[in-house]
């Protein structure tokens, strides 16, 4: 309020004219902000909030008549019962075997890659931080290289590293006598590259975010331990765990959220193969919906992240609200 | 497993003075061994890809010792710049990244804005709400994003699916969330006594964003800029979905799906593709390290 009153004699027209109604709420506070606001919320509505809801709407559609009866077992049904029967593709998303095991794999790859990220992160953060601080900023930036690079850029190299004839790991591997490994070809060799690859993307993120934790922790607190006598494990377990408490368990629900809804590396390591035995909610929702023009049950397979997504997000939320009431 | 090895030696050394330093100096050498191994890890596929791309095709297909190039030449990285479709590919990355860049600065600045310091009805909601879109992944919006370009097609005439400019529309959905989250954080570190110094001696809103806000936040902004750019630089799936012509692709999904054709896979040049689409992003980070971190960190530490 105040500013409207001493823009105003600053403005050309006499002072004696009343300012319309209209130019007094666009001056007001709350005006102004919620215009500066508007693209922003424009954005979220209709290229986020519309397209979530849309999704809901086109997984209860059919791509084709003929395919109703089939997908849901319901000819026996009058047709017009049968057609409109809404979430069908559902149904028939339950019937079919490789659904489970996309399920499956997705927590599997999910549970897998996100612990060992955290671990691997974990470790790594506390080398950086054991040596001295001129040295760490060299490393830092050597190590958090994997998550710079494009992912779909880096997985062509590991692809190249899998590469079934010309694998620079197997040639490295044939002098300790370990025979040939099918990286890519064998359904759980092809799981763990796909993991593999991506805790090579991930555990630097978690690096850096533990490395910043780290740095936060008194040093007084592991002097105080290190005088009661505890040992390396005491101090990580009754000191570094709990002050690193928040930081872990948002970095772990970003990570999920993340690595559960990842498309790229299957996409370009493996595209799913070997017989859907890699595929993601994301790259088979993908190959269904997009390759196989299949828009409606595209969407209800990936509509099945969202139950996941959301328990991080809430965990996530809850989280960030906690430490806006701490602050 | 590890680091259980060095603190070990306490017990023993307990009794002599000086333990401590020494203890130190075995954890800071082994420390080190362990670095060395792990950035070994991380720089081994960046290294892989620009060993490969010095190499011939028939070196790579004579299968001799991968990790080394016996006959270095540059004919990759001379076949890829004079092929005018990667100089295309280059070029659509270029242009959609640094439009994306700037559209989410002229959405996110603004709004983070007037979310951190000018309340409205529903300001709050609506700051919760901008980081709750920032989790919602990609991969759950590339189909009801395509049917509503498609659907968008058969209303209005205008073809939004494969044309490049189709990802400024998409990409800032993945951009102005973070970006606006970041930025809040950033405004409100931001003493009060400032603007309303300013407001006092007559500034507009307007006013005080520009000449304030922008220039103290600064560093926020440098790191949102970064992270715009290297989120529009590496984005694969919205652009592997709704581009297909050869000629309106972005770089990395220029190089997969043109590049590896069939069986064929000529990976000296597919390898020198991939760095020099990784170098774009590889670049700003090395000039910019201190900035990229801290725009990686301020998603989740900050707010």
């Amino acid at each position: 309020m105040a500013d409207a009153v001493l823009t105003h004699p600053a403005r050309p027209r006499a002072p004696a004219a009343k300012p319309s109604a209209l130019m007094r709420f666009l001056k007001r506070k709350s005006t102004v902000a919620f215009l500066m606001a508007l693209p922003l919320i424009l954005l979220i509505a209709t290229l986020v909030v519309y397209p979530a809801f849309y999704a809901i709407y086109l997984s209860t559609l059919r791509k084709s008549m003929a395919s109703v009866a089939w997908m849901r077992n319901c000819s026996w049904l009058p047709d017009a019962i049968c057609t409109r029967i809404p979430f069908g593709n559902i149904q028939f998303l339950f019937t079919r075997e490789t659904f489970w095991m996309v399920v499956w794999q997705s927590c599997l790859f999910a549970i897998t890659a996100v612990i060992f990220k955290a671990l691997l992160g974990f470790i790594v953060a506390h080398f950086v931080h054991n040596i001295p601080d001129k040295g760490q900023r060299k490393w830092r930036g050597m190590l958090l290289i994997p998550w710079v690079i494009p992912p779909a850029m880096s997985t062509l190299a590991w692809l190249w590293l899998f590469d079934p004839s010309y694998s620079a790991f197997n040639y490295t591997l044939s002098f300790f006598g370990i025979g040939p490994i099918p990286w890519t070809g064998n359904a759980n060799w092809a799981r763990f590259s796909v993991i593999l690859v991506n805790i090579w993307v991930g555990a630097p993120f978690f690096m850096i975010m533990y490395l910043a934790a780290l740095k936060s922790v008194p040093d007084q607190l592991y002097e105080a331990a290190a005088i009661d006598g505890a040992n390396w494990w005491q101090r990580i377990w009754y000191i570094t765990l709990p002050m690193m408490r928040n930081i872990i368990a948002i970095t772990a629900l970003f990570s999920t959220i993340v690595t559960f809804a990842n498309f790229d590396i299957v996409r370009v390591l493996t595209a799913g193969g070997p017989i859907d035995k890699t595929h993601l909610f994301a790259t088979w929702a993908f190959k269904i919906g997009i390759e196989g023009s299949d828009i409606p049950l595209g969407a209800s397979v990936s509509l099945f992240m969202v139950p996941i997504l959301m328990v991080a997000a809430i965990f996530i939320l809850r989280d960030i609200n906690q430490r806006g009431n701490e602050a | 497993m590890t680091d259980a090895a060095l603190p070990r030696t306490t017990p023993a050394r307990n009794v002599r003075y000086g333990s401590m330093k020494a203890n130190r100096e075995w954890a800071l050498r082994w420390s080190y061994v362990f670095l060395v191994i792990f950035a070994a890890f991380s720089l081994l596929p960046p290294l892989y890809m620009f060993i490969t791309s010095l190499k011939t095709s028939a070196e790579i297909s004579a299968a001799t010792n991968p990790w080394w190039v016996f006959t270095p030449t540059l004919s990759n990285y001379v076949a890829l710049l004079t092929q005018p479709q990667f100089l295309v590919f280059f070029r659509n990355s270029a242009v959609v990244s640094v439009l994306v860049v700037i559209i989410t600065m002229l959405i996110s600045i603004p709004a983070a804005f007037a979310l951190s310091r000018m309340r409205f009805w529903g300001s709050a909601t609506l700051a919760t709400g901008v980081f709750l879109t920032y989790l919602v992944p990609d991969t759950l919006l590339f189909i009801p994003l395509f049917k509503m370009f498609a659907t968008f097609h058969e209303w209005t005439g205008i073809q939004l699916l494969n044309r490049w400019w189709v990802l400024l529309i998409v990409y800032p959905t993945l951009t102005v969330p973070f970006c606006t989250w970041i930025m809040i954080g950033y405004f409100a570190s931001i003493p009060k006594e400032l603007d309303e110094a300013a407001i006092i001696d007559g500034a507009s809103w307007v006013q005080v964003l520009t000449r304030i806000f922008i220039p103290v936040a600064l560093p926020g902004i440098i790191a949102a800029t970064i992270f715009a750019f290297t989120v529009s630089w590496a984005q694969f799936l919205y652009p592997l979905a709704f581009t297909t012509s050869v000629d309106q692709l972005v770089l990395p999904v220029g190089i997969i799906t043109t590049l590896i054709k069939g069986d064929v896979f000529n990976w000296g040049q597919i390898m020198t593709g991939a760095l020099l689409g990784a170098l774009p992003p590889l670049i700003i980070y090395a000039f910019l390290m201190d900035y990229y971190i801290a725009g990686l960190t301020a998603g989740a530490t900050k707010g």
